[in-house]
């Protein structure tokens, strides 16, 4: 009896069984590592994903197990410690475009499972430089104050209040998905603004929304189902994932269990941000909502309709969009300017286009449609500026040269 | 010399409505497909996108969706003792050109043939005798059945989610649809459009002559819809804008909107465009083909060997690439011996002009599939005896828009330019409505199509040669038909009436139809068919042209494309089902 318990812990450990690199798999999945290591068209995990940060381009590294390219000579702990606490082999410090932040909450059983399931991908013998940020940002022992600063390192305690749904979502959203790289603002240094956490923020151009539960500006008014609707299709009766979750739905939610996704909506839905006085729609006789509502019906309304209800899975619905409402319109001002295209998976290969309008409003008119928009069927949102709508165009221009 | 590719299991040449079927058919299978397409890609959104895709001048003026006369055209003449002349800008047909072919501009009115149809020859044999055919028509049953193709119309109306009311479910008559259509098993897949106000109008005196009208069958969506490949669809607006566009709007069924994207998610698809096929190559027996030869936009050539080949062009350069690469017997009117290029033929078109006094129409409210109509002239749903002529077309109102340029009628009586003009232009506008009959085009002796002796294309091959005209047949049938429109048309009170039968020569200069069939017969005759029963070349087996309209014996009073697709689907299972099992002929000549 001994002996049979002794050969089960040791199989439970044992990092090349089936069990353990299946698992290791779907957490890779799960942690999208292939966003970054896996080049679109290139060898898995051989790097070389070019990642655009506010401080300056890093380059996703080789982490296939090739000894001297890869990661294949790092001990077990060696592996750990880069997700755990964000030190490479050698103790050098990792830049926190590696979500060490977010990966820091993971069991070490679930990181040494990813480990498992990496050992067994093809090496490859291309060794990548990771670091190509402008001096003195280079300088990695800057990363020693800035973890000093903004770095907590630590797993996650399961909150015994509440269920183990609400668990395992709130593990998946903050340790494995780090979904807050994104949907977390920022502080200047580029850590977590905590106050304001998965309340939206910038991404290259992007907003990327509020999913908390805020019924406005959030995924309130999203059922559980439609929310694991949307991370396995990219399609709500809303909207479309379009941007850069297009890729984290390709790559990583739609291959989730439907039983994880469900998780992860039951802790989005239960992040009730303290509610904030709603703004009053402007008056549909202001100037600019008469301009904008022209503007809309002869530009907008064959596909969003009238009613601004658009086309499940097609055309986005506006009326109570979330992004629409975002207190930050870089979203909204960027699909207009230069058009946007929905995802495509393979419960719904559709994948959409808005085209641009870029070349066929001027700034003035764009404001208008969107204040008008921001401001009907019941949307109530600060009114968009010609000023603002410049400063978009102007940063799109300058980040496509 | 042509640089040579690693080997596919299919090859397909065209990436329209039947590549993009066959294509998704054979990649679902896990087959290595292929596509060479003529022209571009095309996306909705970036190639036709809403922001201008109802710009009348670039698309219907300057054909921006069509092949160009300078890559490739053809020569026309009515009769065999005239010379023939290139066609130097398009008119009277407008073959498509790019990724989703004739699919993205056509109109969608989305028919099916008749069960009589489908034995065209034997039932009028039956009904009327062995002499009331004339001498050199040359129709001749299908080598399907109605019965057969049933299922596969219904899939293709399914891919589409075309909109209508059925009139006959599974033997029942039903009210509201069109009582004279052949059995379904299903209803449409999305109910029938809205009708703009002049077609109510039309419907309504339809009725009152007797006529029980119906909502044409539409691919302009009456709603969203989901297909079966989960690919989404929108409603129409009905802007008017749809024959010779594309749709920004997701809402009129084509490869972009009802397969593509689908289908470019299959790794072992891929597709080649600005990628002009020269020829398909035979082995040393001549009895299978081995690759396909095609140009890229640098000149380069290059030769992609493949087991399976599919012809999926548009009918005209399916039957021109037969002759060039030398598969099956080209036709000899001469004799009437051969089969390539024979039983070319078109579609009888004509109509009825109407002008109210006090009814303002609003025609620019339209679709291409819009409209009420009637087919009691159609086929033989009524009797030809003592008529003079076989053969009929569905006739109403299918005015599809009234796009500011091309659409400007005016009282006879009015001045041809100047501010009299103008004045009746504004005037009539609103209030002039177009009726028409789409009639039908029986197959002749001397209606062909064949290899010119003078013209060649850029890469130096005979352009296809055009000898065509229409026959008293068709001209009596048109003459019939378009005066019972002419009944209905006066029963609407209107203040003035212009009737115009299709009159003779045919002339390629004035747009009538891009239903233009024949050239590639199916057939159970190896002596007057190109390919059999299941669209298959009766002399290279690996060949295939599945249900592109060149394999029509014939050309019948509705539109193609249902009729296309049903057989796009219908070959598709033939190979899955039958030739993949046992590669060789699937029916013994």
């Amino acid at each position: 009896m001994a002996a049979l318990l002794v050969t089960r812990a040791a199989v439970a450990a044992d990092l090349q069984s089936f069990e353990t690199v299946a698992r290791g798999q779907y957490l890779a999945v799960v942690a999208d590592c292939a966003a970054c290591h896996t080049k679109p068209g290139g060898k898995p995990f051989a790097g070389g994903v070019a990642l655009k940060t506010p401080f300056g381009t890093l380059v996703g590294p080789n982490i296939t197990p090739d000894p001297d390219a890869g990661i294949g000579a790092w001990t077990d702990d060696q592996f750990v410690a880069a997700l755990h606490d964000g030190r490479g082999r050698g103790g050098i410090r990792l830049f926190p475009a590696m979500p060490y932040p977010a990966y820091t909450k993971m069991t070490r059983e679930d990181a040494l499972a990813i480990r498992a399931y990496l050992q067994t991908i093809a090496p490859e013998p291309d060794k990548i430089e990771a670091n190509r940020l402008p001096f003195p940002l280079s300088i990695r022992f800057n990363m020693a104050v800035w973890n000093a600063l903004n770095f907590n390192p630590g797993r996650i305690e399961p909150d015994s209040s509440k269920s183990a749904e609400w668990n395992r979502g709130r593990y998946l959203v903050d340790a494995l998905g780090h979904c807050g790289t994104c949907h977390t603002p920022k502080t200047l240094l580029g850590a977590d603004n905590v106050s304001a956490y998965l309340q939206g923020g910038p991404l290259q151009g992007w907003f990327a929304p509020n999913i908390t539960a805020d019924s406005r500006k959030g995924v309130g008014g999203w059922s559980i189902d439609e929310i694991v609707r949307y991370l396995k299709t990219g399609v709500s009766p809303d909207s479309i994932a379009t941007g850069d979750m297009t890729e984290e739905i390709v790559h990583s939610s739609s291959k989730m269990t439907d039983s994880d996704l469900k998780t992860i909506a039951v802790y989005l839905k239960s992040l009730v941000t303290p509610k904030e006085s709603v703004p009053v729609s402007l008056a549909a006789s202001d100037p600019r909502m008469v301009a904008g509502q022209a503007i809309y019906k002869d530009n907008c309304a064959a596909c969003h309709t009238d009613a601004g209800t658009g086309t499940p899975g097609l055309f986005a619905r506006l009326a109570r969009s979330n992004t629409v409402q975002s207190d930050d319109p870089t979203t909204l001002i960027r699909v207009v300017l230069m058009g946007s295209q929905g995802v495509s998976t393979a419960d719904a290969p559709t994948s959409p286009a808005m085209p641009s309008f870029g070349w066929r409003l001027n700034d003035a008119q764009v404001a208008s449609v969107l204040t008008y928009i921001r401001n009907t069927w019941g949307n109530a949102a600060a009114l968009i500026s010609t000023d603002q709508v410049n400063a978009i165009k102007a940063k799109l221009a300058s980040s496509s040269n | 010399m042509a640089k040579k590719l690693p080997a596919k299991d299919v090859v397909i040449i065209g990436l329209g409505w039947t590549g993009s079927i066959l294509g998704y058919e054979m990649a679902k299978a896990g087959l290595e497909v292929v596509a060479l397409e003529r022209g571009p890609w095309r996306d909705t959104a970036t190639a036709f996108p809403s922001t201008y895709a109802q710009d009348e001048l670039r698309y219907d003026f300057h054909h921006d969706l069509f092949v160009q006369t300078k890559q490739t055209t053809l020569t026309f003449r009515n009769k065999a003792d005239q010379t023939a002349l290139p066609i130097r800008s398009w008119a009277s047909f407008l073959p498509g050109n790019g990724v989703g072919g004739a699919g993205v501009h056509w109109g969608g009115q989305t028919w099916r043939f008749l069960p009589t149809d489908f034995r065209l020859r034997s039932h009028l044999k039956e009904r009327y005798g062995k002499k009331f055919l004339p001498q050199d028509m040359t129709i001749q049953d299908w080598p399907v059945n109605y019965d057969e193709l049933e299922a596969y119309y219904d899939r293709f109306e399914k891919l589409c989610g075309i909109s209508g009311k059925a009139g006959n479910l599974r033997g029942q008559i039903q009210g509201g649809g069109n009582p004279f259509e052949g059995w379904r098993s299903d209803e449409y897949p999305t109910p029938p459009m809205k009708q703009p106000y002049g077609a109510m109008l039309f419907a309504d005196a339809a009725r009152k002559v007797g006529h029980s009208p119906f909502p044409m069958p539409a691919a302009t969506l009456s709603q969203a819809y989901v297909n079966p490949l989960g690919m989404r669809l929108g409603q129409c607006t009905f802007c008017g804008f749809c024959d010779k566009f594309g749709c920004g709007n997701y809402a009129k069924s084509s490869p972009q909107t009802c397969v593509l994207p689908a289908l470019m998610r299959f790794p072992n698809f891929s597709v080649r465009t600005e990628s002009e096929v020269l020829r398909i190559n035979l082995d040393g027996t001549g009895k299978r083909a081995t690759s396909v030869t095609y140009v890229d936009t640098s000149g380069e050539e290059w030769e992609q060997p493949g087991d399976l080949i599919l012809l999926c062009a548009f009918s005209f350069f399916n039957v021109q690439l037969m002759l060039h690469s030398k598969i099956g017997t080209p036709y000899d009117p001469q004799t009437g011996q051969g089969v390539v290029g024979r039983n070319y033929a078109y579609q009888t078109v004509s109509g009825v002009n109407i002008i109210f006094k006090d009814k303002i129409l609003n025609p620019f409210i339209a679709a291409g599939a819009s409209g009420m109509m009637v087919d009691d002239y159609n086929g033989d749903n009524f009797d030809h005896s003592g008529l003079g002529f076989v053969g009929g077309g569905y006739m109403g109102a299918t005015q599809t828009g009234a796009r500011p340029i091309a659409t400007r009628p005016v009282p006879a009586d009015t001045a041809k330019w100047g501010s009299g003009w103008k004045r009746a232009t504004a005037e009539t506008y609103r209030k002039a409505l177009r009726l028409t009959v789409h009639g039908s085009c029986y197959s002749y002796r001397d209606c062909f199509l064949d290899l010119d002796p003078t013209y060649k294309d850029r890469f130096d091959r005979p352009l296809m040669r055009m000898t065509f005209d229409f026959h008293d047949n068709e001209l009596k049938m048109s003459d019939h038909l378009t005066n019972r429109l002419a009944d209905i048309a006066r029963a609407m009170n209107p203040s003035e009436i212009a009737v115009a039968p299709r009159k003779g020569p045919y002339t390629v200069t004035v747009y009538q139809s891009t239903h233009n069939t024949g050239g590639t017969a199916m057939g159970t005759d190896p002596t007057t068919s190109v390919v059999n029963r299941y669209c298959q070349s009766w002399d290279v087996s690996n060949v295939f042209i599945p249900g592109g309209a060149s394999v029509f014996p014939q050309n019948h009073g509705y539109n193609p494309t249902d009729t296309v697709g049903a057989l796009a689907f219908w070959t598709a299972d033939a190979i899955m089902t039958k030739y993949l099992k046992s590669p060789g002929p699937l029916v013994q000549s």
